[in-house]
């Protein structure tokens, strides 16, 4: 067993994976039973000052499901916590002392004022928690009240607030993000310009998920109509990859922690943001669909993987972030060909279909249905590794340089050349 | 060659060594990963699973499936083996269309179950055919365990008391471990000599001597065993067979089903197995599905298994009466024997009526110069000293007998149900409890 215990930001735990702010984690009931199956640490369901908020009395969410009903994304139009803080204050505190090898994260979202800031943070240091996150991200409900992803929208907010946070505390300071912006590096810079010890994304992305086609409103449907929702679950995991490793390899952010958020579901995808440069994950959708036993398949599953490839947790994260490059740098001398392994085809031909209709017109289709690739003219697109249903039939195969590509009729060369040197580029530098 | 179907009488080699290799292979293969992948998939990850309720070792089977899903069979082998040491053996010997599979929440949404057990069979024998054994024995206890009978029940007690750092000497009256999974269990589901590689490996575990040829009550005594050991579990099995109550019932024909099963499972190409042109067998479990589709299998022209009562009464599962058919064996309901002739076996037809069987006065006759007796085995050899129930050495809850230091769990003991992953859990329960006692902790 790999030894998957873990700090971050100072904040210690037994294992990488935490719980998200969000149902899993709203009240004492819920976290010691997520404790007691394994899970490392928790983000407590974001508090806010009372008169605490309401929720719809309806469906909060909606979802889209995949073959056999497997759920992909979920929506919800969940508020922050309904609770009094008081009463989660009082359970935050229990909690922590009876579980105090594990990490207890408390979110915030009070007004965009110094004031109310300054007045939660001792009431949640009194708790014992080990950190505080700031809730930037909720897209719905909080966000027109001024709150949640208002504040995450607008970066200079996102510094001020969190430089108060930093001189009334002396708790870390994780600063959760919204991914409803165009570029996530600027709030994420704002942030460390603030003080943060860290960022956390991301939060929920706004979306709404279905339309009910009788009675003509958006679901889930509250008496008639809807309200956009924030979109999470395995959806949302490419999403969030991408601005995990935005963030990671931004020079004026690349040593700022990041916890990872968004559609972790498996030991895998937990792995690859860890690998792309977060110092841990959290999780809510998963639970919320498979329950806090999942926690135990991640724990084995990482463990596993980092005993395979003889690393440690510390070796796995950032593992992969130099190797998230822009276009321009790709090698434009590497050259594969799909090839189709004929024992595992099923002659479905739903490869052919991709590439014939929209692609290269590279699978031949034989009367016995053999499919086979047709290198001339394959553009090692891809499509037909995606759309087959046979995981490995068909597979991306590397020229080796000195072959001829019979699609250019050129020479595979050995060294790397990008698009900057290319003739075709206008603007290409030229090589020395 | 020389004899086929059709050589009266009982002869060997009715069919030649390849047509019987090909009958007796692998009765469900092994999953490619694809297969694999796609069986995974359909796991729902229930809640508080009503399959690992179903099953008697309570295997964690939405963790270990969600494992295999999630490319990792190796931790699925480990969460198996967490609870049933001998998961490799239950995966294809568990009638499991009436243990987990007949739970699955999928049987009642479409009627077609996860496969639970072909996908318990892919992670474990991931993990098998590697040589991994991923457990590791706890610091040496300095007590000594005597376990009596290398089946089911014996491996899994001696294994997990292994593990927890005890000393164990396993007795055994055969040359060889694994109990009816060597000596039992139907050819096809324990192919490539599965039983003693699975023996082997367990053992990996060490600090387990084992003792074949040494039989208690002759060559090992109860007493002494006590005496040289901290702790004794008995294992041993049912060694006995019921006898068929009928005139001719000890005639010539007449075998027990079991010896015709052992004799084939030690034979290296069963072509030495001497097997009968007609063959009746008498009985309604799975010890008579299994004697009938061998016998079958091995060439025999006309099989016929009968039972006294009707379908819903016999206890080998729909699924195996299935098999049985599906292999050109015929079933017999309602039909008592009433004698063993020289031409066969005469049977009275009977129904049932508020529960009682009775005759209805029809009679048939079928034909047989082989009658295999499958009509349950007894506890032959219970040491003396322990209470008995209703015929086996009466146990509680934990697997304690009436004797203080002695447990017993398996077949020889109350409470199973005959089946080999129950005589696995008893094993692991009673070690359990062994252990407790050992350390002083009940
Ligand atoms: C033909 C047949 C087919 C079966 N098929 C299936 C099946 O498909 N699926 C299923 O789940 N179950 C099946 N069963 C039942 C299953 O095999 C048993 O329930 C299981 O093996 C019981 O395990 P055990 O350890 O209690 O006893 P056993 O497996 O009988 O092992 C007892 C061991 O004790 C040894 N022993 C006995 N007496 C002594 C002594 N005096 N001294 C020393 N050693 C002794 C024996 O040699 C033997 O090795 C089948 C049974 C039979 C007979
Ligand atoms: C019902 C629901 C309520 C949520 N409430 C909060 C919240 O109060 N505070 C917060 O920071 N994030 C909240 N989130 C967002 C999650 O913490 C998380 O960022 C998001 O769901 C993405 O992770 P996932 O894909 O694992 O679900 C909520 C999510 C859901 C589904
Ligand atoms: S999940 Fe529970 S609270 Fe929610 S609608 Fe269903 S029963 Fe009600
Ligand atoms: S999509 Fe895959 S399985 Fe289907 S025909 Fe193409 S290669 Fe074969
Ligand atoms: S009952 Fe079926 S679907 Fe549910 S956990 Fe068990 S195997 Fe999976």
């Amino acid at each position: 067993m790999a030894d998957l215990r873990s700090e971050f930001t100072g904040v210690k735990s037994p294992n990488p994976f935490w719980l998200a702010s969000a149902p899993p984690t709203d009240k004492e009931y819920n976290v010691r039973r997520a404790f007691e199956a394994g899970w490392g640490g928790v983000v407590w369901k974001t508090l806010g000052f009372d008169p605490h908020i309401v929720n719809v009395s309806g469906p909060r969410y909606g979802a889209i499901w995949g073959a056999d009903r497997r759920l992909l994304g979920l929506n919800n139009i969940e508020l922050i916590t309904d609770r009094p803080l008081e009463v989660n204050l009082r359970e935050i505190k229990q909690v922590k002392r009876d579980y105090p090898d594990r990490a207890m994260i408390v979110s915030l979202m009070v007004p965009c004022e110094e004031e109310p800031w300054k007045k939660i943070l001792p009431l949640v240091e009194e708790t014992g928690a080990d950190a505080v996150e700031l809730n930037f991200g909720c897209p719905h409900g909080m966000s027109e009240r001024g709150m949640g992803a208002a504040v995450g929208q607008v970066p200079d907010y996102i510094e001020m607030v969190t430089r108060w946070c930093k001189q009334h505390t002396r708790m870390p300071v994780i600063v959760k993000l919204t991914p409803n912006i165009t570029d996530i590096r600027y709030p994420a810079r704002a942030a460390q310009a603030g003080g943060a010890d860290a960022v956390s994304l991301i939060n929920t992305v706004s979306s709404i998920t279905s339309v009910n086609l009788d009675s003509f409103s958006p679901e889930p449907s509250i008496d008639g109509k809807g309200s956009h929702g924030g979109y999470c679950g395995p959806a949302v995991k490419p999403i969030a990859l991408n601005m995990v490793a935005d963030i990671a390899r931004d020079a004026e952010t690349a040593n700022l922690p990041i916890s990872g958020i968004g559609g972790v579901t498996t030991w895998r995808d937990a792995a690859e943001f860890l690998a792309l440069g977060a110092g841990n994950v959290q999780v809510c959708t998963a639970a919320m669909t498979y329950g806090f036993k999942i926690v135990q398949e991640m724990i084995s599953g990482l463990s596993q993987y980092l005993d395979e490839k003889e690393m440690s947790l510390d070796d796995l994260i950032g593992r992969a972030t130099p190797n998230v490059t822009d276009w321009q740098y790709l090698n434009l001398n590497y050259v594969t060909k799909a090839k189709i392994d004929q024992d595992a085809c099923i002659k479905c031909g739903r490869c052919y279909a991709a590439c014939e209709d929209t692609s290269h017109q590279a699978i031949s289709m034989s009367a016995d249905r053999v499919f086979e690739v047709i290198d001339e003219e394959c553009v090692a697109c891809n499509l037909c590794v995606n759309v087959c249903p046979v995981e490995d039939c068909i597979t991306m195969v590397e020229m080796e340089p000195g072959e001829v590509d019979p699609r250019t009729g050129k020479v595979v060369e050995e060294e790397y050349a990008n698009w900057t040197t290319h003739p075709n580029n206008p603007s290409a530098q030229a090589a020395e | 060659m020389a004899n086929d179907m059709f050589t009266p009488g009982v002869v060997a080699g009715r069919l030649d060594a390849e047509a019987i290799a090909e009958n007796f292979s692998d009765l469900h293969g092994q999953y490619d990963p694809h297969e694999a992948a796609v069986a995974a998939d359909r796991c729902y990850f229930c809640h508080d699973a009503p399959c690992i309720t179903a099953c008697p070792t309570d295997i964690d089977i939405p963790l270990f499936i969600r494992q295999i899903a999630t490319g990792t069979p190796e931790a699925a082998a480990k969460t198996i083996f967490d609870s049933n040491i001998l998961g490799g053996m239950c995966a294809r010997v568990c009638p499991t269309e009436t243990l987990c599979e007949e739970a699955c929440v999928r049987e009642a949404a479409e009627g077609k179950p996860v496969e639970i057990g072909r996908l318990q069979r892919h992670a474990t024998d991931t993990v098998m055919r590697a040589g991994l054994h991923p457990f590791e024995r706890a610091t040496d206890t300095g007590k000594k365990v005597a376990v009596v009978g290398a089946g089911p029940a014996g491996l899994a007690c001696a294994h997990r008391l292994a593990m927890k750092g005890h000393s164990v000497d396993v007795y055994d009256a055969k040359p060889k471990g694994g109990g009816l999974n060597e000596y039992g269990i139907a050819a096809y589901k324990a192919v490539n000599d599965f039983a003693q590689s699975e023996v082997d490996w367990l053992l990996k575990i060490g600090g387990i001597t084992m003792h074949y040829d040494t039989k208690l009550g002759e060559t090992l005594d109860l007493a002494a065993l006590q005496d040289s050991h901290d702790a004794v579990f008995l294992g041993m099995g049912l060694g006995g067979v019921n006898a068929l109550p009928v005139q001719g019932g000890d005639d010539g024909k007449v075998m027990n089903a079991v010896d015709f099963i052992a004799g084939l499972r030690q034979s290296k190409d069963k072509t030495d197995i001497e097997v009968g042109r007609r063959v009746v067998v008498i009985g309604g479990g799975m010890t008579a599905v299994d004697a009938a589709v061998q016998a079958k299998l091995l060439g025999a022209e006309q099989v016929t298994m009968a039972y006294r009562r009707g379908k819903d009464g016999m206890s080998a599962s729909e699924y195996e009466q299935e098999l049985a058919t599906s292999k050109g064996v015929r079933i017999l309901y309602n039909a008592a024997p009433e004698a063993i002739t020289d031409a066969g076996v005469e049977f009275a037809y009977t129904e049932t009526v508020n529960g009682e069987l009775r005759m209805t006065g029809e009679t048939q006759q079928i034909e047989a110069d082989m009658v295999l007796r499958a009509i349950g085995q007894t506890l032959s050899d219970a040491p003396g000293g322990l209470a008995l129930e209703r015929g086996k050495i009466k146990v509680d809850d934990a697997g304690a007998t009436s004797v203080p230091g002695i447990w017993a769990g398996g077949d020889c003991a109350t409470g199973g149900n005959d089946l080999t992953v129950t005589a696995v859990a008893e094993g692991r329960d009673a070690a359990e409890n062994m252990h407790k006692s050992l350390m002083g902790e009940g």
